[in-house]
């Protein structure tokens, strides 16, 4: 039993490494350049893990579609979804989400859904990424 | 002449033995355990409370928070509490769906036990094992319910998500990767003789103080007393399945109650909930998911109901209570949950009554505790304070292993 861990080892080195390595193979200098040079094409972003099929990741909102009947509003566990009264629209703040999908569920018009993007991260809560309208 | 003095170290409320704050008071004579006292109610968060400020379909989504690792556990005990004062009939297929998820959680957290315990008597790579196995039955979670932890998969009345048959091969393709780790795991755990020798009567606790105490789950079960919610009190499709209470003596023949029968009951739990998940997928009828598809006319219908009921489930860590009482109002007049660990800390006095300092990780975290993290011990010797931080509790913990090993 004192060596029952070695075929485990050694099986282990000749896999490849389980780990992902987002975004990038080593952790660049300065992160803002890195996205810069990503934006110009000169870098490459390893992307992230592959979300499966249903995946709840950030809301979409269809605002052509949606009657403003305020159900969503209704059933949201933390009151992230905010009433436009003079459009009659809806305004959701992601930073209060919690990805439950539940205001998918009841939207009468189906205006709703979760998308598979969930790299969301950012220092200001009411950020132009954070707020769906 | 000897003279012995008694020294005191408060543990907590801060510790990462103990997952959520609590408050120990040592009474230790050398390395020994003399006396140990219990101080709870460190962290209220008021979830109750604000439960009572929203609708029950926003309260499925905060129960889920109470939690994180039993996020099924918690709306599943409040959604058969509130079934049970509306009357709502829940469809076969949906009992059935209810089971596999809350296997399924049973798997994730049980294994995620084993790793924490593993790390705590200072075997890392059996640490990274069980991790390797539960990143599997997490990735399975995700494909059924769409996240990792807060699965967001109850529904009162039913599930939100169903099984369809093209999913199936994928499950089972996991079920067997599952099934074949566990055997790798089993081994490591159960035949080391290191690990039996840390584990081997330590932290007893006796069939007469588990039963005086209340333990509940698997701290219960390990002891010796037949206890289990899904047999006592079938709920959704448990009394359809076959499968038994798990005690020590299943494999071994004998009952000590110490931590190492508690390693056997929950490695074989976690065997137990593979199985049952299979035989869920055999005999799973077809039909609906849903007692009331049109979420807004059950709102209206729970608005009306008015009673009182309790929601008992068999969470990982035991049994998990849920009351709730509707008096016709949106919001619920009172929402109460007892947690399993609330019964599982008084069994800590007995268990760690004549043990020693080094064992005290192993052993608290042997009834998988569910509390938030705990930093740093303070010593009190002769009215001065020294600061002993986790990372000593933990060396201390280490370097008995390697004691033991030589």
């Amino acid at each position: 039993m004192k060596f029952s861990m070695i075929p485990q080892v050694i099986s282990q080195m000749f896999k490849h490494p389980f780990t992902n390595l987002f975004p990038a193979k080593y952790v660049p200098p300065s992160v803002t350049k890195f996205l810069e040079d990503v934006k110009a094409g000169k870098a490459k972003i390893i992307p992230p893990v592959e979300t499966p099929e249903g995946f709840r990741g950030k809301i979409q909102y269809d605002r052509e579609k949606c009657i403003g009947c305020k159900l969503c509003i209704k059933v949201c566990p933390s009151g992230a979804i905010e009433f436009k009264p003079e459009e009659k629209k809806i305004r959701i703040y992601l930073a209060r989400c919690t990805f439950c999908s539940q205001c998918n569920d009841i939207c009468p018009v189906h205006c709703l859904s979760m998308s598979n993007e969930f790299l969301l991260a950012d220092a200001d809560k009411y950020s132009k990424d954070l707020i769906v309208e | 002449m000897n003279k012995t003095i008694t020294y005191q170290i408060p543990i907590g409320p801060i510790h990462p033995a103990l997952k959520e704050p609590v408050m120990f008071e040592f009474e230790i004579e050398g390395e020994k355990i003399k006396d140990v006292d219990v101080h709870l109610g460190q962290v209220h968060r008021g979830i109750e409370w604000a439960g009572m400020r929203r609708n029950s379909i926003q309260i499925l989504y905060l129960a889920e928070r109470i939690c994180g690792i039993c996020s099924y556990s918690h709306p599943a005990a409040f959604t058969l509490a509130v079934e049970r004062i509306a009357g709502i009939e829940v469809p076969e297929r949906a009992e059935y769906l209810r089971v596999i998820q809350a296997e399924l959680e049973r798997i994730c957290s049980h294994i995620l036990w084993a790793g924490v315990a593993a790390h705590e008597i200072g075997f890392d790579s059996v640490l990274f094992l069980t991790w390797q196995i539960r990143e599997k039955a997490l990735d399975l979670t995700e494909y059924l319910t769409g996240n990792r932890v807060t699965k967001a998969i109850m529904m009162i009345g039913g599930v939100r998500r169903d099984i369809t048959e093209d999913m199936l091969p994928t499950i089972r393709k996991s079920l067997d990767f599952l099934k074949e780790n566990f055997e790798k795991l089993r081994k490591v755990f159960l035949d080391d003789k290191t690990v039996q020798m840390r584990t081997k009567n330590c932290g007893i606790l006796t069939k007469e103080d588990a039963l005086k105490l209340c333990a509940v789950g698997p701290t219960t079960r390990a002891s010796g007393v037949k206890k289990d919610a899904r047999l006592d009190q079938p709920y959704f499709a448990y009394n359809e399945l076959d499968f038994d209470y798990v005690t020590p003596d299943v494999l071994t023949g004998e009952v000590n109650g110490d931590v190492y029968d508690r390693i056997i009951v929950r490695l074989l739990e976690v065997k137990q909930s593979i199985d049952l998940i299979e035989q869920c997928l055999d005999r799973m009828p077809s039909g609906e998911i849903l007692a009331e598809p049109k979420i807004q006319k059950l709102l209206i219908q729970l608005k009306k109901a008015e009673g009182e009921a309790i929601g008992i489930i068999e969470a990982p860590r035991g049994e998990d209570i849920h009351f709730v009482k509707l008096v016709g109002e949106e919001h619920p007049h009172s929402w109460k949950v007892r947690a399993p660990t609330y019964n599982n800390i008084l069994p800590w006095i007995p268990m760690l009554k004549g043990e020693q300092i080094a064992d005290i990780p192993i052993v608290a975290a042997s009834t998988d505790p569910c509390m938030s993290c705990t930093n740093r011990v303070a010593i009190v010797k002769n009215g001065h304070r020294d600061i002993l931080l986790a990372e000593d509790l933990h060396r201390l913990s280490v370097e008995k292993t390697r004691r033991l090993m030589k």
